[in-house]
């Protein structure tokens, strides 16, 4: 038996009647469970608009069975702007937590109670315990998506970050560069730390960038708290995680690579544009990037398994690389 | 059209959430207003209500009162469909708050609102607010990871297509899924590959195209005592090092080299070099890695090494 995958059960499309059925049923529990409970404030909490949100508490209201004699289950009022239930003994709890609500829950908070340097560890773990406990047999599938965080960073170097993060303090670091196997001196005003895909990243303002970028904790060789204070720009905007972690900007050079079936790992490792198969499991991949050293590294690494071909001049730069380096082999 | 639906959904919900019994189709056809006269159409309406519900996670059994009963008819109850009481103290209900903003627009993103939405309604104040200082978050760029979530979820097994590392082509793999697991950044599945007769592990990134179930729900069984995080390690970890490299490096470069290198000083036969020994154990990964300093990093010794090297280095000029 084959059948093609469905999208995900119990995350419907916003919008959908049944996503509104979940909200509507959390809807009364929400307000039964709180001892004040206005109108702009339970709109805000679940992302409607009051007016939405008045819809919703009328259709609730107008709930009517026809037998075995008539009667409306559910009463409450919304005057003065304040929402009172008194009757829903039906719905009063909310519905227990399907599986893939349990699991991306469960999943996040093992996630973070491996993050280094978690102040929130005893917080993580009596939360996961009392999530278990009221999943029950919901939360079972969680312990099969696992997420791990690296911890190579090395010893000091997070507890400096954060010193320098809660006394907003401009930090002086030798970060490594292996793209352009070089290690760079630089000031730099923290913004926050980034756990993404479990490696840690120090965002912040870089005073010889003069940009906002991102530093991995690993790669950073040595780091001086300064007494300075940090002082990031007003306009320094943060890097939208989901968008990458590379943002490409007007001034980058596009770079067109060829890559044998060997070379392949290079779509899955870069951040490229666009990924053409060409044939024989060939790809060609284009990536931008303001700065090309790394660019020549990984032609040197992949040899006959990747060709660049555009722009011309870097293909003749990787040509000479490599004349260069097998000069002092002869 | 959509609000009709809504309003009959949840009249049925109420309806059979206060019954405390079973109630037969027409019972509930008596009682829930908004389905056709005709007791076909009816019947069509309520079978797809009932998927809906169903698909909601909603606790919709089947059954009679009692035996004397032929007709089989429809409850939920109460004690299935409600969330258990829990209570968060301030710091629990925050990390919570973090944990459900960590999928963020991943694929599990809509499943942490609805249970953050439920937590919400059973009295929790969970604030999907920033921790100051620090942001956790995961991504599924793979659009392979729903399907797999899905079947180990659910225990089914399934196939793909999979272009593993260097191969020209994807191959057809059957595998039962055991795990889904992020190493460092990126997914991995593991499980049991039916036509290898043994583990294996799959880089999602590396899934060329759709993954399509093979078998239905509560098929595969996952051994007792599987660590599937142990699983993925034990694919990715590089063999141990057993050689040891003879370099020259430039000084001035060759930083990365340079920190796992058990000794390193001035090369006394070469003036304006430094002398490295390195541990490595492949030679051909350790080839690409040293080709890609180009002139700033010589491989001396072993022979292999050195010649493969050059090998690369001369790729680059065929």
């Amino acid at each position: 038996m084959t059948a093609a995958a469905t999208p995900r059960e119990s995350t419907p499309r916003p919008g959908t009647a049944t996503d509104r059925l979940q909200r509507l049923l959390a809807l009364v529990p929400y307000v039964i469970s709180r001892s004040v409970v206005g109108l702009a404030d339970t709109a805000a909490a679940f992302g409607v608009t009051e007016r939405q949100l008045v819809d919703d508490l009328n259709m609730l209201w107008c709930v009517e069975l026809r037998s075995p004699d008539p009667y409306c289950p559910i009463d409450l009022s919304y005057e003065g702007g304040e929402i009172v239930v008194s009757q829903a003994e039906s719905i009063d709890r909310p519905l227990r937590l399907g599986v893939d609500e349990a699991s991306a829950l469960l999943v996040a908070l093992r996630m973070l109670a491996e993050v280094p340097g978690m102040e929130e560890r005893s917080a993580l773990s009596r939360t996961i315990a009392k999530l278990e406990a009221a999943a029950g047999e919901a939360a079972a599938a969680s312990a099969q998506v696992s997420v791990q965080v690296d911890d190579n960073a090395a010893r000091g170097v997070l507890a400096q970050v954060k010193t320098a993060l809660a006394g907003k303090r401009r930090i002086h670091l030798s970060y490594y560069v292996p793209g352009r196997d070089e290690a760079t001196e630089r000031d730099v005003d923290p913004m926050r730390l980034l756990v993404v895909e479990g490696r840690t990243y120090l965002e912040g303002w870089c005073l010889r960038a003069e940009s906002v970028r991102l530093f991995r904790l690993d790669r950073m060789m040595a780091i001086a708290v300064l007494d300075t204070p940090a002082s990031v720009p007003g306009d320094a905007r943060p890097v939208d995680v989901d968008q990458g972690l590379f943002r490409p900007s007007a001034d980058d050079v596009h770079v067109l690579l060829e890559l044998s079936p060997s070379g392949r790992w290079v779509a899955e490792y870069y951040p490229c544009e666009r990924i053409e198969e060409i044939g024989e499991g060939r790809l060609r991949v284009s990536l931008r990037t303001p700065d090309t050293r790394w660019v020549r590294r990984l032609a040197l690494r992949l040899g006959e398994d990747g060709r660049v071909i555009a722009p011309p001049a870097l293909a003749d730069q990787v040509r000479a690389d490599a004349t260069a380096a097998l000069a002092l082999y002869a | 059209m959509s609000r009709r639906k809504t309003e009959r959904l949840l009249s049925l919900v109420v309806c059979l959430l206060s019954a405390g019994r079973f109630l037969t189709a027409t019972q509930i056809r008596d009682a829930v207003p908004g389905y056709p006269d005709s007791f076909e159409a009816f019947k069509r309406m309520f079978e797809r209500d009932k998927d809906e519900l169903r698909e909601l996670g909603i606790p919709l059994e089947t059954g009679t009162n009692s035996a004397a009963e032929d007709e089989a008819g429809y409850r939920i109850s109460r004690q299935a469909y409600m969330l258990p009481e829990i209570r968060l103290e301030p710091d629990e209900a925050a990390v919570l708050g973090l944990a459900a903003r960590v999928w963020h627009q991943a694929e599990l993103a809509g499943a942490a609102a609805g249970a953050l939405l439920k937590l919400r309604a059973a009295g929790i104040d969970a604030e999907e607010t920033t921790q100051p200082g620090i942001e956790p978050r995961l991504r599924t760029g793979e659009a392979s990871f729903g399907a797999l979530w899905e079947a180990v979820r659910d225990g089914r097994p399934v196939t793909f297509a999979y272009r593993a590392a260097g191969r020209s082509g994807p191959a057809h793999r059957r595998l039962e899924p055991w795990g889904v697991v992020n190493r460092h950044g990126r997914w991995y599945v593991a499980g049991h590959d039916l036509d290898r007769a043994g583990v294996r592990v799959f880089r999602l990134s590396r899934i060329d195209g759709p993954v399509s179930f093979a078998g239905p729900p509560g098929t595969v069984k996952v051994p007792p005592g599987t660590d599937v995080r142990e699983t993925v390690r034990d694919w990715d970890t590089d063999p141990p090092a057993l050689r040891t490299a003879v370099v020259r490096i430039r000084p001035g470069t060759g930083h990365g080299l340079r920190q796992r290198a058990s000794a390193c000083g001035p090369d006394p036969r070469q003036a304006g070099w430094d002398l490295a020994e390195l541990p490595f154990s492949d030679v051909g990964w350790f080839a690409d890695h040293i080709a890609s300093f180009g002139a700033d990093v010589i491989a001396q010794e072993p022979a292999d090494l050195r010649e493969a090297v050059m090998g690369r280095l001369k790729g680059v000029l065929a």
